[in-house]
């Protein structure tokens, strides 16, 4: 939490001046209670109204100061605050975008989109309460009894007991409530998802006549809930009397004491009051620090994951400035590359080895869970092999930066997400330069011209959040025209298909085919007929290499194609 | 979640419900009232009491102690006692609002077990979830524990005013006319942030968006090296943003210090007439009453403050109430006929006869619908999404009833069978998968809780779901999220396949049941499913022909009716609707 605290630096001033300002409003709001004793003591004592109407202006100028200082408080304490949580998120944002494929995994994306919304918002509101008040109550704490010790310094004494009783009165008793509160929370959470669960998986619930046991796990931990929640209850409702009692019986001590210093000449009526007042205030300012430090306790737990958030180490380093090597002929080469994720058991990819040169096709083909995806994900090096090398234009991916390295390279994942803006924006993304020529260009061979001529706008229609203006077919399309804009060396399709009819699909490859300077494609696909074509396929299952070859090669002399193949056209064998 | 507002007819209503379930705690409710009367009756007696004794406390040598011991003693005793009723009230008011949320809660879940399908259908699930969760919090909160504010701050006020009234009338005046312009400056301010408070949500909501599209789906912008220009998207965002909360949160602010302000200008204007009137009746009013004047003035506005932010969250709490009241009172799913049975050995003769039925009365699906199906026979049903394939399941496992017309089961009604035993005769995949937080092994054996390991790894062999569950952290073991957590969508079809094949009922319900699952593995486990199919009925919803060619029945649907039914060969012989639904999946031109 501390670390993060370096946000505020830029804010430094703003974050000293706010707590000062406070402290000045405070200090003003003490000296109350002695123009109140100066009133009774002096005005009322000797009849003197010219006096009683001067301390009653007083206390009308004190309020106005105090006004004053508070505002101007309030004002540097939400600046900082404010500055610091845009500064937090800034940061955030820019180093997720430096992490890498498995960071991304491991982190998770609810988590990611949590620690930018809501836990900086946490550590916003809670800076901006310590700026204003976690100073101000100890102060006022403190400063009454200073002023008592200024005023008397024998019933001082009573306030140095009663101080720290009640605060650990006070503290105690919330401290012990925190970890119990916490326990409530996890509780609730339990039921929460109990029920959000008996709602999704209804249909199963009913069909495997589960509705009895749903019940009696509910209850189950509805119950656990409630006693918690007692718990907790017949604790925090000690509070409020406990410090009533103890500042209360506070009070009649040092009105006694008082009136003991009174009846010996040390002390006058008026500061007597004076006294009694200070010791009110005390309470009231207990009770607001105790609540305070709730909060702060909830924002300080946010600030600690949001600063762990920002130590997630990217574990993939890139050169800054890596190769740049010329094209050549040899595109791409696995030699003898396995991969596993982090923290899974087994290997996805096992001993991959091929080369792909200058304009081929290459087909990727096997069941959920070959590791088609992993291979091709390997190229761009978004995830870095265990074992052996990639080489992307004959030098080893790890030698590239990142920029160099990807601008060569267009993928289309199998998720068609376009993102929101205009159709521009996004086949933008793909090469900020692209003009429309070479826009319109990308758009005909991905077989997207229609579905951008059908829009009103064309290239300016707009794009809603995830595309969801468009269909399947057509997102698909428009982001493999968005990676075709850049004019890649090598075009990855992973799965990319999937949406288009048989037509298209076909038609795509054809153009694709017909491109000059035709990229090397890498084609990841479940249906065999998208691979027929195919200048070479490789067979995965299960993470091995079943085998590589052109289409009727294949099918004699791979029975793992023979069967993906066999499983998809059994129509001829009606 | 409550930001309608209710009618006054709702919210009588809703009152009188609340009040109907908060009858058994009449006696509870009432000892705190008395409890919470005594405590601020005492708590304003105190400074009284003080002041008398400082009144006592004149001057060197001119102290009343045989006065002053017996009122500081009195002093102890009030606080005392009004500490235990303090501590009284509020175990009290725990008790009341737990037990209500708890048993509240328990009765929403337990009406949800048997809300009718069609109810719970057409009700979003973050609705519901946070009608049982953050509705019943706020009820039962915001009721109890508003109303006992709502009543302290009354008895406060109420207090306050005639303890000062019988003190000073003119002073009390005074305070009364002044204070409500604390109320006044709070209210102006309120109405004159709420436009930056709406600028404020509003950009953050576009930061939000801006978020999740780009986080969600940061591989794409990796892949396209697009994370500068994405940074400097959100930059803009991010500072606009700044600019609004800063506005917002310095301005509410100002509520505060501006209160506070104006209670010091009472204080101030109490100081003074005070000083005056003790000096015109030094016996009337003492400097002692003047104290306690003045600290009831420092107190007096606190309530209205409190107030005004207790009735916001009291209407609050009514909207929630009658939200989860609506829920509760929900009609249940019909009760099972009296005179039904259970059918055990079912044979599997499924007919339906002239069936009629739709989700909404004004678009009628299916109507006039008759089939028969022997024991042993395999249904396909195909047709274009939205056809009523589905329906037709919802049906069968009578998640719906049928709004005329009827369907059996080895010629029985299938409403004169308890819907439990009906239920547990089929075995149902649906495409949806559903897997509950939980081991792996306690998602597999849902439907037969006491299966051995052995019995659960050939099930989970026959489903082809072994091989990558034994390679999870925890094999069988392993715990999974809410939904399946990080499984694929492949994979959990895997393990609703596994559930099934494990108890295998006498009738089943394939509802694309392998449409994540590629082809291979698919074509693997077809053999698992044709055993699991032989001898017994069953109804197979595919859009990959491929699954269904082999069915004895294929039924075509298309806007909720049976266009054609037959077998495959002669369905592609007659050249319809099948025939081109078939062409148009396997012509590779």
């Amino acid at each position: 939490m501390r670390k993060l605290l370096r946000f505020l630096k830029p804010y430094t001033k703003e974050a000293i001046l706010g707590p000062l300002f406070k402290l000045l409003e405070a200090s003003f709001e003490l000296l109350v209670p002695l123009v109140v004793a100066r009133i009774v003591d002096v005005g009322i004592a000797q009849g003197d109204t010219g006096m009683i109407v001067k301390n009653c202006l007083i206390l009308v100028a004190l309020g106005i100061i105090g006004l004053v200082c508070a505002v101007t408080a309030q004002y540097f304490a939400a600046r900082a605050a404010v500055g610091f949580a845009s500064q937090v998120r800034h940061s955030l944002f820019s180093h997720i975008g430096k992490l890498s494929y498995s960071d991304l995994d491991r982190v998770g994306t609810s988590t990611m989109i949590t620690r930018m919304t809501s836990d900086v918002g946490q550590v916003q509101s809670g800076i901006n309460l310590t700026l204003r008040l976690v100073l101000r109550s100890p102060f006022v704490v403190l400063g009454a009894m200073v002023m008592a010790y200024v005023v008397d310094p024998e019933c001082s004494i009573i306030f140095a007991v009663t101080i720290p009783v009640l605060s650990v009165a006070v503290f105690g008793i919330m401290l012990l409530c925190l970890p119990l509160y916490k326990k409530v929370q996890e509780r609730l959470d339990n039921i929460t998802g109990t029920t959000r669960e008996n709602l999704t998986g209804v249909r199963v619930i009913r069909a495997f006549c589960k509705e009895q046991d749903e019940m009696d796990t509910f209850r189950e931990r509805n119950d656990l809930l409630t006693a918690t929640q007692n718990r907790v209850g017949r604790l925090s409702s000690l509070l409020n009397p406990l410090s009533y009692a103890l500042v209360n019986l506070a009070i009649v001590v040092l009105v006694y004491a008082g009136a003991l210093q009174v009846n010996g000449g040390n002390l006058l009526q008026g500061e007597v009051i004076a006294l009694y007042n200070y010791m009110s205030q005390i309470l009231v300012e207990l009770i607001k620090l105790a609540s305070l430090i709730i909060t702060l306790t909830k924002a300080v737990a946010c600030g600690r994951r949001v600063q762990a958030m920002l130590e997630v180490r990217p574990t993939m380093q890139m050169p800054e400035n890596g190769q740049n090597p010329p094209p050549s002929d040899e595109v791409v080469r696995f030699d003898h590359v396995s991969m596993a994720y982090a923290n899974a058991a087994d290997v996805v990819l096992r001993d991959v080895s091929f080369v792909a040169r200058r304009g081929e096709v290459i087909g990727v083909i096997g069941g959920t869970g070959s590791g088609k995806t992993t291979l091709v994900n390997l190229i761009p090096r978004f995830y870095d092999a265990s074992e052996g090398q990639v080489y992307v234009q004959g030098t080893p991916v790890t030698e590239w930066s990142a920029e160099r390295l990807r601008e060569r390279i267009g993928v289309v994942p199998q998720k068609a997400v376009l993102f929101r803006g205009t159709i521009r924006d996004n086949l933008l993304w793909g090469n900020e330069n692209a003009t429309e020529e070479q826009m319109f260009e990308a758009l005909r061979i991905a077989q997207a011209e229609q579905v951008v001529l059908d829009k009103e706008g064309g290239l300016d229609a707009p794009v809603e959040q995830n595309g969801r203006n468009f269909s399947g077919g057509q997102r698909q399309r428009l982001t493999i025209a968005r990676a075709l804009v850049r004019k890649p060396e090598i075009l990855i399709l992973d799965d990319s298909s999937s949406a288009l009819d048989y037509a298209t699909d076909s038609a795509l490859r054809q153009a694709l085919r017909r491109m000059e300077d035709a990229p090397t494609v890498f084609i990841v696909s479940q249906r065999a007929t998208s691979l027929t074509h195919a200048d070479r396929i490789i067979v995965l299952d299960n993470g091995e290499v079943a085998g590589i070859g052109r289409h009727d090669e294949l099918l004699s002399n791979c029975e793992t194609y023979r069967e993906i193949y066999e499983s998809q056209f059994r129509k001829e064998s009606v | 979640m409550a930001n309608q507002k209710l009618s006054s007819g709702q919210t009588r209503k809703t009152l009188a419900t609340v009040l109907r379930y908060l009858k058994r705690y009449r006696l509870q409710i009432i000892l705190s009232a008395l409890l919470a009367a005594l405590s601020v009756g005492l708590t304003l007696y105190i400074p009284i009491v003080i002041g008398d004794a400082i009144d006592h406390i004149i001057a060197k040598g001119n102290v009343n102690f045989p006065v002053i011991i017996p009122l500081l003693v009195r002093v102890a005793v009030c606080a005392l006692v009004i500490a235990l009723s303090q501590w009284l009230m509020s175990t009290l008011n725990n008790k009341i609002a737990f037990r209500v949320v708890h048993d509240t809660r328990n009765a929403a879940f337990r009406r949800i077990q048997r809300l009718p399908l069609s109810y719970l259908d057409k009700q979003p699930v973050g609705d519901i979830v946070s009608r049982v969760i953050a509705d019943v919090d706020q009820f039962a909160d915001g009721l109890l524990l508003g109303f006992t504010q709502l009543f302290t701050g009354i008895l406060t006020i109420l207090g306050t005013l005639i303890f000062m009234l019988t003190l000073h009338p003119l002073i009390t005046l005074l305070v009364v006319v002044l204070t409500p312009l604390s109320l006044f400056v709070a209210r102006y301010i309120a109405t004159h942030t709420h436009d930056m408070f709406k600028k404020q949500s509003e950009t953050r909501g576009e930061q939000t968006a801006l978020i999740e599209e780009m986080i969600g789906n940061q591989k794409v912008v990796k892949a396209f090296a697009h994370e500068d220009e994405a940074v400097r998207d959100f930059d803009k965002v991010n500072e606009r943003l700044k600019t609004y909360s800063l506005k917002a949160i310095f301005f509410s602010s100002l509520v505060n210090p501006c209160t506070r302000f104006i209670n010091s200008m009472v204080y101030a204007g109490v100081a003074l007439s005070g000083a005056f009137a003790v000096m015109a009746d030094p016996i009337g009013f003492s400097v002692g009453r003047l104290s306690c004047f003045l600290s009831y003035a420092n107190q007096y506005t606190k309530p209205f403050n409190e107030i005004s932010g207790v009735l916001t969250e009291l209407q609050n709490a009514l909207t929630c109430a009658s939200r989860i009241f609506d829920l509760i009172e929900q009609p249940t799913e019909s009760a099972d006929a009296e005179d039904a049975t259970d059918i055990d050995k079912t044979q599997g003769n499924v007919s339906l006869a002239d069936v009629h039925f739709s989700y909404d009365e004004d678009r009628p699906l299916i109507r006039g619908f008759s089939l028969d199906v022997k024991p042993g026979q395999r249904v396909a049903i195909v047709g274009p999404t939205g056809c009523g394939k589905t329906t037709l399941i919802n049906l069968l496992m009578r998640f719906y009833d049928v709004k005329a017309g009827s369907i059996s089961v080895d010629g029985q009604d299938i409403r004169q069978i308890p819907r439990r035993s009906l239920r547990q005769s089929y075995g149902m995949v649906l495409q949806d998968t559903w897997l509950r937080s939980g081991t792996i092994r306690e998602n597999i054996t849902m439907g037969r809780p006491n299966a051995t390991q052995e019995e659960i790894e050939t099930a989970a062999r026959a489903a082809h779901a072994h091989s990558f569950i034994r390679k999870l952290p925890n094999g069988y073991d392993t715990v999974i999220g809410e939904d399946g957590g990080s499984l694929s969508q492949g994979q959990k079809q895997l393990l609703c396949i596994t559930r099934i094949m494990l108890c295998l009922p006498p009738m089943l319900i394939l509802d694309e049941a392998t449409s994540s699952i590629d082809t291979r593995t698919e074509l693997k486990i077809q053999d698992a499913f044709a055993r699991m199919m032989k001898g017994r009925t069953s109804f197979i919803v595919a859009h990959r022909l491929s699954t269904i060619r082999d069915a004895d029945v294929i039924l075509v649907m298309r806007d909720g009716n049976v266009i054609e039914q037959g077998k495959h060969e002669e369905l592609l012989a007659r050249g319809g609707f099948y025939a081109d639904l078939y062409n148009s999946q396997f012509d590779p031109t």
